[in-house]
């Protein structure tokens, strides 16, 4: 997901360990001051910055188009809605925060490539269509992992979740219009949504991680409940959901293998290219050089912008103090 | 000679719109998030302000055209913005300087319009003034910090000031059809809010240290139409690809 392939820590055993795992099996909330075990610890710090970042670099492949947008409504649509995505990332930084790691140390591990954001943010976003299809593909599988993390055993990320996933559904739903518009539009915009679906459809099912066989880190995170379900089992649950919307759009699945099976009542679907899936992991996306470039020009041209604010904000404090004495 | 309602909503629509434009270009680009959340703010405003002036323009040219009409069917020639919203952002604090320079206008302007003999003008500005009196004390307090910040960033607004105040003249140029407008009590005169402009002015650049240039040039062509930046074509460029590439399609 947003949070694909993150390591998780083991931990050890002891009294204290079960007892802070017997109130996790009990549905309480561990709250930043609560003792914690280590690796309980890190592994949410990676998930949550994981997730920030996911956010904050999620709003490139859509800025590309909010200056190409096709009429003033949709601009303004789509403008909130990254907006949106800017205040998520902001909610998640400040949940990593109270595990006592700052934004601005979070920021540098992302921007030298030591902490990842998700997997389909390296993928291009080539036509107008493509809002549509990050809307309803993208934020619609990041709902299907969203909604059970408000659940999630850390207070904190829980409610970021909460606030976060009230804002999720207009996204996807800003993209299903947008693709419906197109589908039912003239020739070369239906073109434009069946090329961005098929673009999109597979980076959409990584978007889950790796198959249960081989995602190594599951079972502790979801013991810890930081996980909530299992790669497979969201991403079988997006695919039912997704398939018929479709349909509905008169679009194809660019699956030949997909079928409904009665018998199971769900649908058969072939696995994406997980080689590929590792390749863009790896920094060899179609877009990972640009988007962390990106990322990384912003944050050093805007260095003398924070350190003016900050050197600002020192010297009315001094004017303060000394007006005060 | 146009009609000077028409040519007046324009000229609110299109400063609004083209401006809107240029700082949404900054989204996922500032140099902190919260700059990301606020900057995007204030492109939605300037955004909604511009459906309801060029919504209202349509409706007064009475040719069938639509806000979307306005802004994506027009070639340079027919904007009527101010040369000054449609420079390019530059770094972080031009933009800022840029938008300083328009607000500290914009909110003069708009606290005259609510009062407007046209119901209509009188209803958007009063819902714009809400929004630009927000963005004035925003972009006046960014100016003051980082004028006042390092001399890094001193420099960097100083330099910023120097670029653009000669482009904020244009803003309180008059013509005939502003006389007109005048008469009627439409709109007040634009010459007529430079008093109260040039006090801000003072008193935001003075707080930020930064020194007013001493010059009373002022560029000009785009509130008339005559002669906009080379910066305007490459703008609509951008904005209008879909609707000329592809007319006619619903979106
Ligand atoms: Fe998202
Ligand atoms: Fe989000
Ligand atoms: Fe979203």
């Amino acid at each position: 997901m947003y949070a694909q392939m993150v390591k998780s820590e083991n931990t050890d055993s002891g009294p204290e360990f079960d007892a802070f795992q017997a109130r996790i099996d009990a549905g309480e909330r561990i709250e930043p001051k609560d003792w914690m075990p280590d690796g309980y610890h890190k592994t949410l710090i990676r998930q949550i910055s994981q997730h920030a970042h996911s956010e904050i670099v999620g709003q490139l492949p859509e800025g590309n188009w909010i200056t190409r947008a096709p009429t003033l409504e949709r601009k303004a649509i789509l403008l909130a809605k990254v907006q949106d995505e800017a205040g998520h990332g902001l909610y998640l930084y400040c949940a990593a925060e109270t595990l006592g790691v700052s934004r601005d140390e979070l920021t540098e591990m992302l921007l030298d490539g030591r902490m990842k954001y998700s997997s389909i943010f390296n993928y291009p976003t080539l036509t107008w269509a493509d809002m549509g299809a990050v809307g309803w593909l993208v934020d619609g599988a990041a709902i299907m992992n969203q909604v059970p993390l408000q659940r999630t055993s850390y207070g904190p990320y829980a409610r970021a979740m909460i606030r976060i996933c009230k804002e999720e559904s207009f996204h996807q739903r800003q993209g299903y219009d947008i693709m419906m518009k197109m589908a039912q539009g003239s020739i070369a915009q239906k073109r434009m949504a069946q090329d961005a679906l098929n673009r999109y459809w597979y980076p959409s099912l990584m978007m889950f991680g790796p198959s249960d066989k081989e995602s190594v880190h599951s079972t502790q995170s979801m013991k810890w409940r930081i996980k909530i379900n299992s790669n497979d089992e969201l991403r079988q649950k997006f695919v039912d959901q997704t398939v018929p919307q479709a349909e509905y759009l008169g679009l194809t699945v660019p699956d030949e293998k997909l079928h409904f099976n009665q018998e199971t009542g769900h649908y058969e679907f072939s696995e994406p290219d997980w080689n590929e899936f590792f390749e863009v992991l790896n920094g060899n996306g179609p877009c990972n050089t640009e988007r962390l470039s990106a990322r990384n020009k912003a944050w050093n041209d805007g260095e003398w912008v924070r350190e003016g604010m900050m050197e600002h904000a020192r010297k009315k404090a001094a004017n303060e103090k000394v007006a005060a004495e | 000679m146009r009609d000077p309602l028409f040519e007046f909503l324009l000229r609110q629509g299109d400063n609004t719109l083209i401006l809107s434009h240029r700082i949404s270009e900054w989204c996922g680009h500032a140099p902190v998030v919260e700059e990301d959340i606020a900057l995007a703010n204030i492109a939605l405003d300037l955004l909604g302000q511009t459906q309801m002036w060029l919504g209202l323009a349509g409706e007064v040219e009475g040719m069938g055209r639509s806000s979307d009409d306005l802004a994506m069917l027009r070639d340079a020639w027919d904007f009527r913005n101010a040369i000054l919203v449609e420079r390019p952002n530059g770094h972080f604090g031009q933009t800022m300087m840029r938008q300083f320079l328009f607000d500290a206008y914009h909110v003069e302007l708009l606290s005259e319009l609510v009062n407007s003999s046209d119901a209509r003008i009188a209803a958007i500005a009063a819902k714009s003034l809400k929004e630009v009196e927000y963005h004035v004390e925003r972009s006046a307090t960014t100016i003051i910090a980082l004028g006042d910040g390092t001399q890094e960033s001193h420099a960097r607004m100083q330099a910023a000031l120097d670029n653009q105040w000669t482009f904020a003249g244009e803003l309180f140029e008059t013509d005939a059809g502003d006389e007109t407008l005048n008469e009627t009590g439409i709109a007040p005169l634009p010459s007529s809010l430079r008093s109260r402009f040039d006090a801000r002015a003072k008193a935001i650049l003075g707080a930020a240290t930064l020194a007013i240039p001493e010059t009373s040039f002022a560029h000009s062509g785009g509130r008339s139409g005559k002669q906009h930046s080379e910066h305007l074509g490459h703008l609509l460029t951008q904005m209008q690809w879909l609707q000329r590439a592809y007319p006619g399609a619903t979106w």
